[in-house]
């Protein structure tokens, strides 16, 4: 890791890789916790109780 | 007139509002609305797990001293995981952050658990920026010298001086991470009293709405 | 209407619930993130490029260092032209008619002749010549020290920084103290002298930090390792270590005209300060988003809430 970094540079953008990784992990896991079934299910569970 | 002294008294006064606002039942509830089922809803609880490890490593680096971990193996290890539990934090937080957005969390009077969420955001940015500041290497020596021209320019560097490390350290261990604290805990709490925000087309049918 | 709706999505929840173990899910979050970060501090390590000494500059560039320290004589550095917080030289950037530096005042004075030459050359024990020359300088007045330096700071730039080549002049005492300072530094007592400035306990690092900053050097190092502001360098970090990415906002905004242009005003020149009158605004927009018309309707028209609540909405038929 203490290597010379290597840079994405397009015109006026720039990012280091590692940093690029890291956006698109983000955006990956955001997809993933909206588009992954979540366990369990809520069928056959009681009534809320209504705490008012 | 007995009735009267106890309704008077602030501390009565401060419990029956806490009672009412925050029972025990709702700090620490045993279900949830059944609508509380994606992994979205975890990130919230992965920031904070994050910002455990986050003051845990921070603590060990406290005792240790900044330059410690220059010299030692379990300094340095210490550190990365400094390092790397704040990459986790502001991942999870960004996470986070967009998952309430795309939510409208603040919906049903949460006005304030956004607005306590988003001043967390930027104290954590700040609380982050310190402690670059005080890594003791050339990271941190760069840093301050580029940065102070950002606070001088609108006069904040006449009382936040970035290249006293006297002061960034001592605002990196004690005041920011209190405010950072403070805040996180209102957060939690807010979103513990008023309840994970309803889905948005939840009552479209009471309202007569058609979705 | 609104208020109904908002009354209902307040009121607690009164539908279907399921079981939550929020302790349970909190100690699992916490298990997990830290193997997570044990994993990757075992793997990777942390960044920890060494820091830099006025030792390492001035072995490794003393012809820049001498330079340096010629330019802290006559006042001709960046920090001795800054202005405020460090000293009136300049008024500093502006918004407008707005001076903020400036109206807050000198609050961390820096001198750059005492602080980063003279005082530092009285706390050794020099050579011969060194000490005829701190003599000299000290018993004469401010406006003959003034054009001594400039001089020589003049002659020493056109001669490209090469101090044989400065042809002779009315140099005073200058290239004799900037070469015992430059000794000094190359010995290594330099930089625990610039910090504490004959005292005993100090903790503030600003004079060294400035004193370096004014050199070729330690810009050349952070130029290398791309860590310069006009190149995205907030975010960066040194080797192949994520940076502050959370940056990455304040720092585009360096990146696009006009603010790139330091020679362009009124914007330009004086970047630092818009761009942090335009992150404040953000972050304040950040905090009272759900305020702002059409921000705050997005959620309702680009429907990603559909997807969280799937299970929900199909189980209701909504």
């Amino acid at each position: 890791m203490n290597l010379k970094a290597v840079y994405i540079h397009i015109g006026w953008f720039q990012m280091s890789v590692t940093n690029l990784i890291i956006v698109i992990g983000m955006v990956v896991l955001f997809g993933l916790a909206l588009t992954l079934p979540f366990p369990g299910n809520s069928k056959g569970n009681k009534k809320g109780k209504g705490r008012k | 007139m007995s009735i009267m002294q106890e309704k008077e008294m602030w501390t009565s006064k401060l419990r029956k509002s806490w009672q009412k606002t925050l029972p025990v039942e709702k700090l620490l509830p045993d279900t949830q609305p059944a609508y509380v089922a994606s992994w979205i809803y975890l990130f919230g609880v992965a920031t904070l797990a994050s910002l455990g490890v986050i003051i845990a490593s921070g603590i060990v680096l406290a005792f240790e001293g900044a330059s410690w971990y220059h010299y030692s193996n379990v300094g340095h290890f210490i550190n990365s995981m400094h390092f790397w539990s704040v990459q986790f934090f502001f991942v999870f937080m960004v996470v986070h952050l967009w998952g309430k957005f795309w939510m409208a969390a603040w919906r049903g009077r949460r006005l304030l658990t956004w607005i306590t969420g988003a001043v967390a955001f930027v104290a954590s940015i700040a609380t982050a920026f310190t402690g670059y500041l005080i890594q003791t290497n050339f990271d941190s020596q760069w840093i301050s010298y580029e940065a102070k021209d950002g606070f001088n320019s609108v006069g904040i560097g006449s009382r936040f001086n970035v290249t006293n490390f006297g002061q960034m350290i001592l605002l990196h261990v004690a005041f920011l991470p209190i405010v950072l604290g403070v805040i996180t805990m209102i957060h939690v709490l807010m979103v513990r009293a008023k309840g994970v925000v309803p889905p948005i087309d939840a009552f479209n049918a009471e309202l007569g709405e058609r979705k | 209407m609104n208020d109904r709706r908002s009354e209902l999505e307040a009121a607690p929840w009164s539908g279907r619930t399921r079981r939550y173990d929020l302790i349970k899910e909190g100690v699992a979050a916490l298990v997990v993130v830290t193997i997570a970060t044990v994993a990757l501090s075992t793997l990777f390590g942390s960044p920890d490029d060494k820091q830099i000494t006025f030792k390492e500059w001035a072995v490794a560039a003393p012809a820049d260092f001498y330079a340096t320290t010629v330019q802290e004589l006559a006042g001709s550095s960046g920090t001795g032209g800054y202005g405020a917080p460090y000293n009136t030289a300049s008024d500093g950037v502006n918004l407008g008619p707005l001076h903020l530096a400036k109206l807050m005042g000198v609050t961390h004075p820096v001198d750059t002749v005492n602080d980063f030459v003279i005082t530092p050359l009285t706390t050794v024990v020099n050579s011969g010549p060194v000490a005829d020359a701190l003599k000299q300088w000290q018993s004469s007045d401010s406006k003959t020290q003034a054009a001594w330096a400039t001089n020589y700071d003049n002659a020493l730039t056109k001669a490209n920084q090469d101090a044989t080549k400065v042809p002779s002049g009315n140099y005073g005492p200058v290239p004799q103290l900037s070469g015992g300072l430059l000794s000094m530094a190359q010995a290594g007592s330099l930089d625990g002298a610039l910090l504490s400035q004959g005292n005993y306990f100090q903790s503030d690092n600003t004079k060294q930090t400035l004193f370096m900053g004014d050199g070729s050097y330690f810009n050349d190092q952070s130029t290398a390792s791309n860590l310069q502001g006009s190149t995205w360098g907030m975010m960066n970090e040194t080797g192949r270590y994520p940076g502050q990415a959370w940056l990455w906002l304040y720092s585009f905004w360096y990146q696009i005209p006009p603010f790139n242009n330091g020679d362009s005003h009124p914007f330009g020149a004086n970047a630092d300060a818009w761009i942090m009158v335009i992150m404040g605004a953000l972050s304040l927009g950040l905090i009272i988003m759900p305020l702002i018309p059409g921000v705050r309707s997005l959620p309702y028209k680009i429907k990603i809430h559909r997807l969280v609540w799937k299970n929900y909405y199909q189980e209701e038929n909504l």
